[in-house]
């Protein structure tokens, strides 16, 4: 006996198996999301007052990737629209457009990782604090060179919104005079803890989320000429998961960047 | 035959390109609230929030054909999000209902 | 290669491509038995797997329980093994350190819950029997289901291992609190929290298998409300594995960041460790891990017994031979239990400085859900009222497990209650509480599975006497070793204590206003002693259970418990596929003791017979 409603939908439910099943997938993913954006809300309230950062992530970056990913979940839809009306050409035209598109969101999501990576707060032996991107770290040499400006305090360097017309230069800063150095990791702060992790997990789904797509856009295309409603089903089932996607960065993008 | 599933897709391809540009408006729209000086925080949070719902129900809707869907992914949806309004509401009261002279942490 | 999905409504017979579809499928060895993507084989793996880690689990369990007796003492005959295994730092001399003490721990709560008794009670139990009892070929997504498995055993190996990397494994207890399971000096915890997102990843796919299953599935004919209680139960339990346990993955990624990346998620600003400020963030709330952890943590408590009352009341409905008593209560409740189970985990919390309010919204709550427990069991026993009661061995287990599930939910109400539970926290009546529900709650209930489905499986029946053996031992042993706990506890011993309590003893401190009395820690040794005897009770049935797959007495037919549910009505074992064709439904789940009919049973897919004589026709009119 073969599985029943593995294609056709079962009358009474209007679904097939794999649409229940991708549904149900997806409300473990509202939880899993949703357990992260509870811890941002609990950090962020429970944070001393004034030591919170605005203003750490490039807006424009942000936004070119809300359009990039929301263009992307449009031509996933369109790729099915076109399994549908069996127009295989636009599906591997559309496809194609989704993957182009989710490589530009991660290209886009590592350049943002690689600038916080370098980025640099120096805690120096008078005081003061020098706060910018690394230029020349030389093991050899005994001095740090970074592109970046100087505060008096750690608390300046939180609300970078409030600060009109930061003016950052070359600073060469000797070795003696460093007493402590770290990165913009995710251990520098609750911030970008949460930052690395939520964009980091969401970008695991963006890959999970790519491969599947690619297996179906290439070696999986196998299955349109045999099966093409089953394979159709397959298409709609990972675009619902790639829409959902989508739903959690329309969340992280304001939540981190904008707020 | 043909004719008539390129009216299809056609339609659909103007769903979509409304769906986007609405997209893009609510994005916009996001900025500009998070940038509004003389408004605290709070507020503009609460707006920003507003308005990233909006766009979510856009994509929810109408992307994921949420709209037209079975009665039985409305119910999973709906203990789903009691669930998750549980975790966040009780976990964020616990915090603010201290005993007296005691602080979260 | 497989074959095509035929795209043709499923319930066209096309014998011919069906026949087509067995030819072509001859798997060979390791398709059959390692990779398998039949439900049947699937769930048989996962019992195995699931019972090997049970006795794991009871071997950590007796090298505490010495530990606890007989503190800093070598541990007999294994000492050495230990030390040669584990090291000297960790077991010197042949006994059990603090530090491997408290890895025992947290392994054998870990092991147990999330390697045992889950995964035997949903996993096992579920794959083997939830889609014969529904009428299905199978699970709706098979190649899930074998992914499933294959990450149970990898997080079960991932959580082994570590006992053997240098630091040991996992000792912040299976509750792994923040900051004490970052400050650790081990790997070990890292370990463990990766075993567990494997061991989560697993849980959800087979939830998501299973309620699919259970949605789409179904025969003709099986309504909601004609559906075995068993089956309803594992549907809420899929629910609750579904929904609960992505935020303790959250969490468990989170404090994975905090061990390895050193960020700060669940570290407060100002942290020491070993009397120095630690060099982290900080701006982290140690708070928040335990509101995730146990959001998870007291679903997965119903987790683990609503699958023991499916069984049960399948075995109660078998051996009675009358339908249960009040299923409607019965599904209803299990829905409460399941909806209302997400909101209650904060009384685990009580001593952590809650306020009032939200304290007394907690305990609230956790009284509501009392109630449609209390009604289960109540269903339970007043269906054995009038009930022609047949004591097999899978009878008995399903009738012990009644006293000792109520003992267990019973004594829950103090700790429950948040004053009781001020006094009663972390002490020694919290663990006789957890595991009288779980111990001899769950897994009599799973013993009684096994006895009872074993028929199916293998065609044989399992060893009465034996079983008779293995249940009376178990049942005296398991109350032996768990009811001096209540008093224990009463009197303040607490928790997770190495040198079980010896410092707080009057032995060693006399006159102190506080101790605990020699009557007191006298019961360990008491409950060692169970707790080898409980050891000892098992062999019978761990022979047993092996020996009957091959010499067990043969059964009498493809139903050997004259038992309504469908599961009962396939050729023995089940074929791939389980059905020729889609059974037809027709009647309810238990419909024992039918008046007028001539068995005392009706099978659910036994068509409708009409009760009247058959008319008859009137005299021809020519002659």
């Amino acid at each position: 006996m073969e599985i029943p409603y593995a294609v056709q939908p079962r009358p009474d439910t209007g679904l097939y198996n794999a649409k229940a099943g991708i549904w149900l997938f997806l409300a473990s993913e509202v939880m899993l999301f949703g357990a992260l954006f509870s811890a941002y809300v609990l950090l962020r309230v429970g944070a001393v007052p004034g030591e919170w950062p605005h203003g750490w992530l490039n807006v424009t970056l942000g936004t070119i990737n809300t359009l990039v990913l929301a263009l992307s979940a449009i031509t996933t839809l369109l790729a099915w629209v076109a399994c549908k009306t069996r127009q295989f050409d636009k599906f591997k035209f559309f496809h194609a457009c989704t993957l182009l598109l989710a490589l530009t969101f991660l290209c886009i999501k590592g350049y943002e990782y690689h600038d916080k990576w370098i980025h640099y707060e120096i805690q120096l032996t008078d005081g003061r604090i020098a706060d910018g991107h690394m230029l020349e770290n030389n093991p050899k040499e005994d001095y740090v060179v970074i592109e970046g400006r100087y505060v008096a305090d750690e608390k300046d360097l939180y609300d970078l919104r409030a600060q009109k017309d930061i003016k950052t230069g070359e600073i060469k800063i000797p070795r003696p005079q460093i007493k402590e150095m770290e990165n913009y990791g995710p251990w520098h702060n609750t911030y970008l803890a949460l930052y690395f992790t939520l964009t980091g997990l969401h970008a695991l789904h963006i890959l999970g989320g790519s491969i599947v797509i690619g297996y179906l856009w290439g070696p999986g295309r196998r299955m349109w000429k045999t099966d093409p409603e089953r394979f159709t089903n397959r298409v709609e089932v990972s675009g619902l998961f790639w829409h959902f996607v989508d739903l959690v960065w329309i969340f992280l993008f304001p939540v981190l960047y904008l707020m | 035959m043909s004719e008539s599933h390129s009216v299809d897709f056609k339609s659909y391809l103007r769903r979509c390109i409304y769906v986007f540009v609405a997209v893009v408006c609510t994005t916009s729209l996001m900025i500009c609230a998070s940038y509004l000086p003389h408004y605290s925080w709070a507020v503009k949070v609460v707006l920003i929030l507003a308005v990233a719902c909006v766009n979510a129900f856009i994509v929810a809707g109408f992307l994921m054909h949420l709209l037209s869907e079975k009665k039985m992914i409305y119910l999973l949806l709906g203990f789903t999000a009691c669930f998750f309004a549980g975790l966040m509401g009780l976990t964020i009261y616990a915090m603010h209902d201290m005993p007296s002279g005691t602080s979260f942490h | 290669m497989r074959p095509p999905v035929h795209t043709s409504f499923p319930y066209d017979a096309e014998h011919d491509e069906h026949e087509q579809h067995h030819a072509r499928h001859d798997p060979g060895f390791w398709r059959t038995y390692i990779f398998s993507t039949d439900h049947k084989i699937i769930g048989i793996q996962y019992g195995f797997t699931a019972l090997c880690f049970m006795l794991f689990g009871f071997f950590l369990l007796l090298l505490m329980r010495w530990q606890i007796a007989h503190p800093g003492a070598p541990v007999p005959f294994i000492g050495p093994l230990l030390e040669k295994v584990l090291g000297p730092v960790m077991a010197g001399n042949g006994a059990i350190s603090p530090d491997l003490y408290n890895s025992f721990g947290a392994m054998h709560g870990t092991i147990m819950i999330f390697l045992a008794v889950v995964p035997l009670a949903f996993a096992a139990f579920g794959n083997y029997v939830v889609p014969l009892m529904i009428g299905a070929p199978d699970m709706a997504f098979p190649r899930v289901n074998m992914a499933s498995y294959q990450a149970y055993v990898l997080g079960g190996i991932v959580m082994v291992v570590s006992f053997f990397i240098p630091g040991g494994a996992a000792q912040a207890g299976w509750t792994s609190y923040s900051p004490l399971a970052t400050s650790i000096p081990t790997h070990g915890q890292a370990f463990w929290l990766v075993g567990m997102v494997l061991l989560i990843t697993s849980s959800l796919l087979g939830a998501v298998n299973f309620i699919a299953t259970i949605i789409q599935l179904r025969a003709p004919g099986m309504t909601w409300m004609r559906l075995p209680f068993f089956v309803w139960a594992q549907f809420v339990t899929a629910f609750l594995l579904l929904l609960a346990f992505p935020p303790l993955e959250a969490a468990g990624i989170m404090q994975l960041m905090d061990n390895l990346a050193h960020t700060s998620f669940f570290l407060p600003t100002g942290l020491a460790i070993g009397g120095h400020l630690a060099h982290v963030s900080g701006g982290g709330s140690p708070l928040l891990w335990q509101h995730l952890f146990w959001f998870l943590g007291h679903p997965e408590v119903y987790v683990l017994i609503l699958p023991a009352m499916g069984i049960v009341c399948e075995i109660l409905a078998n051996n009675t031979r009358k339908p249960i008593w009040g299923y409607k209560s019965l599904v209803y409740s299990a829905l409460a239990i399941g909806f209302l189970s997400f909101i209650v985990w904060a009384h685990h919390m009580y001593l952590t400085g809650m306020g009032q309010k939200i304290a007394t919204f907690f305990q609230t709550t956790t009284m509501i859900i009392s109630i449609p427990s209390v009604i289960i069991l109540t269903c339970l026993l007043i269906s054995l009222w009038g009930g022609s009661i047949r004591f097999n061995t899978p009878m008995l287990f399903a009738l012990g497990f009644l006293p000792m599930f109520g003992i267990g939910g019973l004594t829950g109400l103090p700790l429950g209650l948040a004053p009781a539970d001020i006094y009663l926290h972390d002490t020694y009546y919290v663990i006789a509480h957890f595991h009288y529900v779980v111990a001899p709650g769950t897994i009599f209930a799973l013993f009684a599975g096994i006895y009872y489905w074993f028929p199916k499986m293998t065609g044989r029946m399992m060893n009465e006497f034996w079983g008779r053996v293995h249940f009376w031992g178990s049942f005296v042993f398991m109350n032996v070793v768990f009811m001096p706990m209540f008093a224990q506890g009463m009197e303040g011993m607490l928790r997770r204590m190495a040198d079980g309590g010896v410092n707080y003893s009057a032995a060693r401190v006399p006159g102190a206003l506080a101790t605990l009395p020699n009557s007191i820690m006298a019961l360990h040794t008491w409950i060692l002693w169970g707790a080898m005897a409980l050891g000892l009770a098992q062999i019978p049935f761990i022979i047993n259970l092996f020996w009957s797959i091959k010499h067990g007495e043969v059964a009498k037919s493809d139903n050997p418990w004259q038992s309504t549910t469908l599961e009962w009505q396939t050729p023995t074992p089940p074929p791939h596929g389980n059905f020729d064709r889609p059974p037809r439904v027709c009647r309810s789940p238990y419909e024992y003791s039918v008046p007028g009919h001539a068995a005392d049973f009706t099978p659910q897919n036994e068509p409708d017979i009409p009760m009247t004589a058959p008319k008859i026709s009137p005299a021809p009119a020519v002659h």
